[in-house]
């Protein structure tokens, strides 16, 4: 490095401190957006507010990507599945965990020293009725504090250089069920935040809070009355047309929609010029589709809000009457690019149905639905005059009713692709994509709703497409043709966060626990890391003296922890030996840690 | 809290009772073997206590203990907990729940007393879980006596 570009850095470091220090609230918005584009710094779940997942750095290359080495590791001494990635602010790197959410600041200028660690205390009774593992997808950042989402659904906000509470809010009841496992978004002066629940009958909300004191701004619920779901009949648009009166109470028989699910567990993404806020929701509740007659809106949905207000500007359903699990949380991404030749401020979402989504972000319309995985079988496509997909009622678990096993529905319930973010490359108007390649057989059955115990309904068994032994793929995605470029098999699914280099090179974690660099113009294997333990966390970048840096948790668990612990069965014709019983616990063990890798 | 758990228990009990009592009554229930084998299994197909224990446990056990009750990256293996645990232990540990939580480990099972798909069919899920431990039961979906091929 140049010392005039060492000295440069330096100076925009020095001005984020500042910023940190002098923020005030009514440029709070202003401040993170800029910090959130200098490259060196971390500052938000997905690096910047399109959710790209890509640095604008370019150090590590595909020439010199062989050379990346751990510099460091910090251990967090928690066990369970470590989801999301470390922040970096200024100086300081930010490091949550899975329960107890412990949340440490280091020191990048003392060799990772931790300047403060806080530790909520919990009742440990909130650990059951997480749906799957004790998981937490990182803390957010916003005018000199860190916002922390914890299991318990207490959203706290901590002072960013000390760890002093500054305050702290309750956002909804464990005891029926709802927990926190999403990063936070700081949008403007508010922070936002979702729940988790599906498995429970929670109804499910976007809330978002002011962040001088914590007070509620606004809360929107994903099912129930307009004035609770926060639309208006007449200007909340869905495929073009205004929504209407009672658009979600006319979709649920009685008042199932009190305990309908559709958690807001995912990312959240925003667009400033626009000033709308999107995320999705989750499965309807329960798993059993012949117990809720009807569409079930707004589940399976993505919402775009006025984050000021939390009005829903537009909606679109992808999976209307869940059969199979499809919760549509997963990241919006929002990118500039050409779809079908025609430069769009689209939407990207690789749902969990196996279907790729491209929306245009401003006014919702539907412009492209493929799959991204040529296993997914429950439907045929799209049809983007109506938004439904054509299901194939083979597939179909509804038809087949419950006390029904449906066989070799594509995908499982994890979805070809679950909360694990993709990443997009401006520069080559890539999606490169984590996914997993899971089939299964799905029987719903009837059952009884009790507060905070499990509402679910469905027994199912999970296995590779059949004539496949790998149950993962890293693919690199045109929106622009509508297609795979290249698909990477993993031996499991990739359940790990990607990131992008302007220098071709696409990083991803692995289940057995490698950290991987890819070619991203091939897919082609530059460098791998075996780190401690399987990585469903996510890649960050950062820059610190003059010098790029490559962060990633690994601390098997989630959900893969769960389907592949012992390994997957099912149908198993078809299947070699390897296919039927791979055991992840052959490959890895538990672990938090973080490890931090440069190339000199 | 200690007075809660055993009202529950104890209310959960009676309720198991009630069922077995109820059920001894059909000739399937009494053909059924005692507690040390308490399922049917036929030429590797199961009798319906077995297959609605095989579903309540999809329903309510499955999310921490895996599929197959092989145990996740959380929760333990079942197949080899069912091995060192009475009966009487199995039942409490579902009714009651259970708590581990230390600087090592956060393991906490929730308490089930209050979940009629549970503790309705308590019998049913022990005698899956029994069955898949004394390895008399393979992986997945087990196939019901009397069930067509397909």
């Amino acid at each position: 490095m140049k010392p005039s570009k060492r000295l440069f850095a330096w100076a925009v470091l020095l001005t984020g401190t500042a910023g940190v220090l002098g923020a005030g609230a009514a440029y709070a918005n202003d401040e993170l957006e800029k910090m959130s584009q200098d490259p060196k710094q971390w500052v938000m779940p997905a690096g910047d507010y399109a959710n790209q997942r890509h640095t604008k750095l370019t150090q590590i290359t595909t020439e010199n990507v062989h050379k990346l080495h751990p510099v460091w590791t910090f251990s967090t001494g928690v066990l369970r599945g470590h989801e999301g990635g470390p922040l970096v602010v200024g100086d300081m790197m930010y490091v949550h965990t899975p329960f107890p959410n412990k949340v440490f600041a280091l020191d990048l200028n003392n060799e990772g020293r931790i300047v403060w660690a806080y530790e909520p205390k919990q009742d440990p009774n909130v650990i059951p009725v997480m749906c799957c593992d004790t998981v937490n997808r990182g803390v957010a950042y916003g005018e000199g504090m860190i916002f922390l989402h914890q299991a318990d659904t207490t959203l706290v906000a901590l002072d960013a250089k000390t760890g002093k509470v500054a305050w702290s809010v309750k956002d909804d009841d464990p005891a029926k069920g709802a927990t926190g496992t999403s990063a936070p978004l700081v949008v403007k002066d508010k922070v936002l935040v979702g729940v988790s629940g599906g498995e429970f009958g929670v109804q499910g909300h976007m809330t978002a809070y002011n962040i001088k004191d914590g007070s509620v701004a606004w809360r929107a619920y994903s099912e129930g009355p307009d004035d609770q779901i926060l639309f208006d009949p007449d200007k909340t648009m869905a495929m073009g047309k205004p929504v209407g009166k009672d658009s979600s109470l006319k979709t649920w028989e009685g008042d199932q929609w009190k305990i309908g699910g559709g958690a807001t567990w995912g990312w959240i993404s925003y667009d400033p010029k626009l000033n709308l806020v999107y995320y999705g929701s989750g499965n309807p509740s329960t798993w059993n589709p012949s117990q809720r007659p009807g569409d079930n809106k707004w589940s399976m949905t993505v919402f775009a809000r006025d984050p000021d207000t939390g009005m829903a500007k537009w909606v679109y359903q992808m999976t209307p009457h869940d059969e199979w699990d499809y919760d549509g949380i997963n990241e919006m991404i929002l990118a500039d690019t050409k779809v079908h030749g025609k430069e769009t401020k689209a939407l990207v979402h690789f749902d969990r149905n196996g279907f790729a989504y491209v929306l245009d972000r401003e006014t919702g319309a539907l412009l492209e639905a493929n799959k991204y995985d040529p296993a997914v079988n429950w439907a045929t496509k799209v049809d983007l005059t109506t938004g439904r997909p054509e299901v194939v009622a083979q597939y179909s678990t509804d038809h087949n009713g419950p006390d029904h096993n449906t066989k070799g529905v594509c995908p499982a319930a994890l979805g070809s692709k679950d909360e694990q973010p993709a990443s997009y490359d401006p520069q080559t108007h890539m999606f490169y994509v984590p996914t997993n390649h899971v089939c299964m057989d799905y029987e719903p059955y009837k059952v009884t709703y009790t507060a905070g115990q499990p509402y679910v309904g469905a027994t199912l068994s999970m296995f590779p497409p059949k004539g496949d032994n790998h149950l993962g793929n890293f693919i690199a995605y045109d929106v622009n043709e509508g297609k795979i470029v290249w698909s990477d098999h993993e031996t499991f699914s990739v359940w790990s966060g990607a990131l992008t280099t302007p220098t071709g090179v696409a990083f991803y974690g692995t289940l057995d626990g490698d950290l991987k660099a890819v070619d991203a113009k091939t897919g082609k294997l530059l460098y791998k890391f075996k780190t401690p333990s399987g990585i469903i966390g996510n890649v960050n970048a950062f820059e610190h003296n003059g010098k790029e840096y490559i962060a990633v948790l690994s601390g098997v668990g989630g959900w893969a922890g769960i389907g592949m612990a012992a390994g997957l069965t099912g149908d198993t014709d078809g299947l070699g030996a390897v296919g039927a019983y791979k055991s992840l616990s052959n490959y890895t063990q538990l672990g938090g840690v973080l490890t931090v890798f440069s190339v000199e | 809290m200690n007075f809660d758990r055993v009202s529950r228990f104890a209310f959960a009990a009676a309720l198991s009772l009630g069922f077995v009592s109820l059920a001894g009554l059909t000739s399937n229930r009494a053909a059924r073997a005692d507690d040390t084998k308490p399922y049917v299994i036929e030429n590797g197909r199961v009798d319906k206590h077995v297959f609605n224990g095989y579903r309540r446990y999809g329903d309510n056990c499955l999310r921490c203990h895996g599929p197959n009750a092989t145990g996740s990256s959380y929760a333990p293996d079942l197949t080899d907990s069912l091995k060192h645990m009475t009966k009487e232990q199995v039942e409490e540990t579902i009714i009651n729940g259970r708590m581990d939580v230390n600087t090592a480990n956060q393991n906490v099972m929730p308490a089930f007393g209050t979940n009629p798909d549970v503790v309705e069919n308590l019998d049913d899920i022990y005698a899956y879980l029994k069955a898949r431990s004394d390895g008399a039961l393979g992986r997945g979906r087990p196939k019901q006596i009397g069930e067509d091929d397909d």
